[in-house]
């Protein structure tokens, strides 16, 4: 079997995917901890407001840039970092990091002033075509570009469409090719001289329904985007190629339940389409039998009878009985990601009696991981 | 409505909207998918709208393969619809500009369509305002009978939070005109304690827990709403009395014992998440239990019927 360890080698990124709830944030802290220990210089970026990750790793807050996670704190949770390891850590503010793209990409103050200082931008920004999703590549492009770390682990948003993810330079760069942007970029009175008779009747009947000022503060921070255009388009594509490069991979985290299983086959799929690198699965909070519990719950009661009495024998056949259909329903949920994953070794978590709240947890899931 | 809890309960599927939120991964579907069951089986014409999803919904049902953006019925008195923006704001469109070609100009027009796609805020609007209309006994759309219910099965807190706010937010942006106005038409339904509850779905665990408390906070603040209720999903049984587990002590080394000891521990730890969830809702919340079989909205519906307490 092929532990998280060996599956990683030779990457400088690995992407976490999956859907919510399923122990991602968890996975990420994992694994970055884990290859730090090992040696590398390692950054964990987070979206989730993960103030328990933070907690766990002795940082106040997790802030926009990556912070480190004391050497001494992690020697006395028993945590030895080898030579050169060090893990850092950030949460990701898609805001801030818009934001900050906006004024390294405007070609001057008077644009960048007039994005940021935009009604629409300031009250509805982040959600620019999928902004959380392009932030957080395009942070990870930075991080990686910069060159400060060997491996840099993203825990992605929390979306309900993979895609989303997956397209999101893509719509970047749409938005910032797109003719509407362009037919913006110029005043407005030259625009409507300029338009197509089509173009232009759109417009009247969207002034119409909008109202003049919803349609003119749009029009204006498209037009003042208009200047960042091959900024974006730059970046988007050096992103793009980020999310294909040999030395990226995706590890995709899933519960056995059924509809994180159906978002694993899903995105896996997606994937597929896209041409990038699928590095493994990890099947987190599976019930698993232990050996001697495989035993008939009827039997069980009759073994157990005589010492706790006959009710209290019923209580724990029930547990069992739960127990094995929790397995068998886990277990099915597995196969069925094998055969649609094409993964014929997936890593597979048991369910923990409790939750991960500390270095050593975290290690001991990283053991887990790389251990298989 | 908050501390007592009962009087809120009890007029819960009297609302025109119910919206069902919380962290990613609790089982909103399944808990809006139950409620909507339970509203129907007590005589209500309902419908559970799903946003931005893929038909999770109807496959709780067993039901693959439905149109998403038509209204279904998927049970005696219980319909489905998932909403997508594009087809909201054709919709929205045709309504708006009855004479005809020029709803299709716009629909059919590349520039409008990204200036749609691009304009901030702009699906969660149309989102939103699909919601309302379905809420409304004299339907926007051409033939469409009234719902008594529309139950949500909305986004994750953040963006669930962010879906309500919405038209507030771009009635704010907008100023002047038709969609200032319907903003804040829309906004004044969801802003009604009378006719809007907000739902949340959480599990015995810190951080759902944690966010539901978040939630809670955020919806006060951006829209002054309360939670309605809160239902604590996938419970483990909690099958031991304290003195019947200190009788399966001694004989740990019988590996059903040992399971069992350890599952009580379990139970433990989520009696007093549950605890914690309390304290911060300021509510008791009502309890659904595991299902190990995978969820089933048929008994999901049973268990939460009681805890309803629909015939007041």
């Amino acid at each position: 079997m092929t532990g998280v360890g060996e599956r990683l080698q030779g990457k400088r990124i690995c992407i976490v995917a999956g859907s919510g709830g399923v122990g991602k944030t968890t996975a990420s802290a994992a694994l970055a901890l884990g290859l730090a220990s090992g040696g590398q210089r390692v950054a964990v970026v987070t979206i989730d407001p993960a103030r328990r990750l933070a907690d766990a790793l002795g940082l106040e807050e997790l802030g926009n840039a990556p912070r480190q996670v004391s050497r001494a704190l992690l020697e006395s949770h028993g945590v030895q970092l080898h030579d050169g390891g060090e893990l850092w850590a950030m949460m990701l503010d898609p805001k801030a990091t818009f934001d900050d793209l906006v004024t390294r990409l405007a070609p001057d103050d008077t644009t960048r002033d007039e994005v940021l200082g935009n009604r629409i931008y300031a009250q509805l920004s982040g959600a620019i075509a999928g902004s959380q999703e392009f932030t957080a590549v395009a942070k990870l492009y930075e991080l990686d570009r910069d060159g400060d770390f060997d491996a840099i682990v993203l825990d992605t948003p929390p979306s309900r469409n993979a895609l989303d993810f997956l397209d999101a330079p893509d719509r970047i760069s749409d938005f910032f090719d797109s003719k509407a942007l362009k037919l913006f970029a110029v005043p407005t009175s030259i625009a409507t001289r300029v338009m197509s008779r089509g173009t232009s009747v759109v417009f009247a009947i969207l002034k119409r329904l909008t109202g003049v000022d919803l349609l003119d503060d749009v029009s204006v921070l498209f037009r003042s985007l208009g200047g960042l255009i091959d900024g974006f388009r730059e970046r988007a594509a050096a992103v793009k190629a980020l999310l294909s490069d040999p030395a990226t991979t995706f590890l995709i985290v899933t519960s056995p339940e059924r509809e994180p299983v159906a978002e694993a086959i899903f995105f896996r799929g997606k994937l597929r389409d896209a041409r990038m690198p699928f590095g493994g699965l990890i099947v987190n909070r599976a019930t698993m039998l232990d050996a001697g519990e495989h035993t008939d719950p009827a039997a069980v009661a009759a073994q157990l009878g005589d010492q706790l009495g006959a009710a209290l024998a019923a209580k724990v056949a029930a547990g069992v009985a739960e127990l094995q259909l929790l397995a068998a329903r886990d277990a099915e949920s597995i196969e069925r990601l094998k055969a649609e994953l094409d993964e014929p070794e997936p890593i597979v978590v048991p369910r923990l009696d409790g939750e991960i709240q500390d270095i050593e947890g975290l290690m001991a899931l990283y053991r887990r991981l790389a251990a298989q | 409505m908050i501390g007592d809890g009962r009087g809120a309960i009890t007029s819960l599927l009297s609302r025109r909207l119910l919206v069902v939120t919380g962290k990613g991964g609790v089982g909103k579907t399944t808990v809006a998918a139950a409620l909507g069951l339970v509203a129907a089986r007590a005589g209500k014409r309902t419908i559970v709208a799903e946003v931005a999803r893929r038909g999770d919904v109807a496959s709780a049902f067993d039901r693959e393969g439905a149109a998403p953006f038509a209204e279904t019925e998927i049970a005696p008195g219980l319909f489905h619809i998932s909403i997508d923006p594009q087809d909201a704001l054709e919709e929205y469109l045709r309504d708006q500009l009855p004479s005809g070609p020029v709803a299709e100009i716009l629909i059919r027009s590349r520039v409008f369509g990204l200036i749609a796609a691009a304009t901030p805020g702009m699906r969660e609007l149309l989102t939103v305002g699909k919601l309302w209309e379905l809420a409304q006994l004299d339907r926007r759309t051409p033939g469409a009978a009234a719902y008594d219910l529309v139950v949500v099965d909305a986004p994750a807190t953040g963006h669930g939070v962010a879906l309500l706010s919405a038209p507030r937010t771009f009635a704010a942006a907008a100023g002047a005109g038709p969609v200032a106005r319907q903003g804040t038409i829309i906004d004044t339904t969801l802003a009604d304690p009378e006719q809007t509850a907000v739902v949340a779905v959480a599990r015995a665990e810190e951080l759902a827990v944690t966010e539901t408390g978040a939630l809670r906070e955020a919806l006060h603040a951006s829209m002054g709403l309360e939670l309605e209720w809160v239902v604590a999903n996938a419970l483990d049984s909690d099958r031991f009395s304290p003195p019947e587990a200190k009788r399966l002590q001694p004989h740990a080394a019988h590996p059903a014992v040992a399971r069992a000891l350890r599952g009580h521990q379990r139970a433990l730890r989520q009696r007093a998440q549950l605890a914690r969830l309390r304290k911060l809702t300021d509510q008791a919340p009502a309890r659904l239990s595991l299902h190990p079989g995978g969820p089933d909205i048929e008994r999901l519906a049973d268990e939460l019927e009681p805890q309803l307490d629909v015939d007041r």
